[in-house]
């Protein structure tokens, strides 16, 4: 706020001979006060997000530990040297922790530490994948459906709830019981992406169908721009913000999937790593050696805890609402 | 209300042809013979290979497999398992055991999560309202089968409270942990559910009303506060009911609970394809037609849900 107005210089006396009381216009410098600050940056939504989250400790603890997954996936090998599936000896079977095997032996003799630090990228690549389909597939049909309405909303419409009443991980199920021979992490990607981006989609229409009444959308209209360039360039970049909210859950949903397919066995074959695969090993030894499935529980949930607690500071920062419930 | 019931199964039917020829779709036209797959390693004597394409209709056109097989779901016939028994005859054995089940986990959720649902949106930002927060968000982070786990190890194996897995019959007792496991995934969600709604509800100027005219705050919060914040969360609670009745697979198969999910959790660990692809036909349809209820019933009672588009 300017304080130009109460900093204002006090009235000089007028003389009793002068016959109006008006103030001389030159006193206050009008453009003093109606200055735009052109130097700051115009604030928007995503600066405004940012401004929240950053404040925020939550934000800075999942982003330290996303990122430390990110490096772990990208370079495992800064980690550990010990090769995941080599020198597996059944001698070590369900061993403890020994020096250089910190979190001991799998039920094959294989060193769960690097087992772990080995599945990190699948669960990543995985979740990535995912979301990269489900945000582009619930993009086009969301958008579609939502700005043209009518017949075409409808049509997609009634496609996203067919996907949708399939549950993700029961298609997933069929796919890859059916794809005995092709289980690698681009088809478990795809057989899980296919059919979950239905709820993205449903966000962004839903978006869209408020945007889409305001009135710069109507100026656009007047002014004569195509249809379909007021969608790309108005009313989607203006309704982006929820479909990017839920990325980051869905992703941490993505990698959920995986390991359940993976559990179930019919998620990625035995010589990937995957943190569901180990889990679905070690479960007949719960009672006799708890820690090969404790461990890589441990390391899935927590990853998916970073991405949720994430995702949730992303969607209080860019949801003015959701900030009013805190 | 007859326009709302009428449009609501209209929509129902695109859905029911495109779920079905989708999974139909998925299984026929994947790389791979399944006829050839039957024989495993050995070379099949081509008459029989004929003999067999006729027997399941492979020898049709695509969309005319597809017809026969919507035939078959009509006719009540969902296919015949691995061991030879209709698909239809497991449905009718199991499923009262799943509907046991998720009636338990209903209750647990319900209860649990609108309790503490409404303390913390009652206490909004103290010390319960953040510990429930951490908690429910723990507990939606972690995936079901490591709750299952924990569960099992925890109070079956560690301090013996429960049967790691569900004895025969299925006697209420044994169902309580796998219970507890499943209820616990919803519960975060309602606690939020709950917790958001009591919140907005607070504000809103008939609450205020109340405090001013001096009614006590022990009539206020149940009648005044919480019966207004729960419609969104009997709906969440309705359609989970939907979701708990189709089973839970892995819960069910990890806790040996004789239900719908646990025979598809057998299939598909046995890799019994067709059986699994029956029982996710079965699944998604019951899915269906439970949605199907819960949104008519729930247009029975929200007069507001009936006009919208």
């Amino acid at each position: 706020m300017s304080n130009d107005l109460t900093e204002r210089p006090p009235l000089e006396a007028t003389p009793p001979s002068a016959n109006h009381f008006v103030a001389p216009l030159e006193e206050t410098p009008l453009l003093a006060i109606d200055v735009v600050k052109v130097a700051d940056k115009p604030s928007n939504l995503w600066i405004d997000a940012w401004r929240d989250a950053r404040r925020r400790p939550i934000f800075w603890i999942s982003g330290f530990f996303i990122i430390l997954v990110c490096v772990v996936a990208l370079f495992p090998g800064l980690f550990t040297n010990v090769l995941p599936n080599n020198n597996c000896q059944l001698i070590n079977s369900n061993g403890g922790p020994t020096a250089g095997h910190p979190l001991g032996f799998t039920k094959q003799g294989c060193d769960v530490y690097s087992r772990i630090i080995n599945g990190t990228s699948t669960s990543l690549s995985v979740g990535i994948i995912v979301i990269v389909l489900t945000t582009v597939l619930g993009i086009v049909f969301g958008a579609f459906a939502g700005f043209y309405g009518g017949v075409v909303d409808a049509f997609l419409s009634r496609i996203g709830d067919i996907f949708f009443s399939i549950s993700y991980i029961l298609a997933a199920v069929v796919i890859m019981s059916v794809l005995v021979n092709y289980r690698s992490v681009w088809t478990i990607s795809l057989a899980i992406g296919i059919f979950a981006w239905p709820a993205t989609a449903r966000v962004l229409r839903a978006e869209i169908l408020r945007v889409k009444n305001s009135d710069f959308v109507m100026a656009s209209e007047a002014l004569g721009v195509s249809s379909l360039r007021i969608l790309l360039r108005h009313v989607l970049p203006n309704s982006i913000a929820p479909v990017i909210a839920i990325t980051t859950i869905s992703l941490a949903a993505a990698i959920v999937a995986e390991a359940t397919l993976s559990f179930l066995g019919v998620g990625l074959g035995s010589s990937i790593m995957s943190w569901g695969n180990d889990i679905n090993q070690a479960q007949k030894d719960l009672r006799t050696n708890p820690q090969t499935l404790i461990y890589p529980s441990l390391a899935l949930s927590l990853t998916v805890f970073a991405f949720i607690l994430m995702g949730e500071v992303i969607r209080d920062a860019l949801d003015p609402k959701a900030r009013a419930l805190r | 209300m007859g326009g709302y019931i009428l449009r609501r199964l209209l929509q129902a039917i695109p859905v029911f042809f495109g779920t079905t020829f989708l999974i139909y779709f998925m299984v026929f036209a994947m790389p791979g013979d399944p006829i050839i797959a039957m024989f495993g390693d050995k070379t099949p004597n081509p008459a029989l290979v004929a003999q067999l394409r006729a027997q399941y209709h492979l020898d049709q056109p695509f969309i005319v497999q597809y017809f026969i097989y919507i035939g078959g779901i009509f006719r009540g016939d969902f296919g015949i398992s691995y061991s030879g028994v209709p698909v239809g005859d497991i449905l009718l054995r199991t499923f009262p055991v799943t509907l046991k089940l998720a009636v338990i986990a209903l209750f647990f959720e319900t209860v649990f999560g609108i309790v503490v649902g409404l303390i913390s949106g009652l206490r909004k930002g103290k010390l319960f309202d953040a510990s429930s927060l951490v908690i429910s968000l723990i507990l939606i982070s972690l995936p079901i089968f490591v709750i299952a786990f924990v569960g099992q190890y925890v109070f079956g194996v560690q301090l013996g409270w429960a049967r790691t897995t569900v004895g025969p019959g299925a006697p209420v007792a044994d169902l309580i942990l796998p219970a507890l496991v499943l209820a616990s995934i919803s519960f975060a969600q309602i606690v939020r559910l709950t917790r958001s709604s009591v919140i907005e509800t607070s504000s809103l100027d008939f609450v205020r009303t109340a405090y001013s005219k001096g009614l006590s705050r022990n009539r206020i919060v149940p009648v005044h506060i919480l019966r207004n914040s729960l419609i969104p969360v009997v709906t969440y609670l309705a359609t989970d009911f939907g979701v708990l009745l189709v089973g839970a697979t892995v819960t069910e198969g990890i806790f040996n609970v004789p239900g719908v999910g646990n025979t598809l959790y057998q299939a598909i660990i046995r890799s019994e394809g067709p059986t699994v692809v029956s029982f996710v036909t079965v699944m998604v349809l019951l899915y269906l037609v439970v949605n199907l209820i819960v949104d008519l019933l729930y247009g029975l009672l929200d007069p507001r849900i009936r006009y919208v588009k």
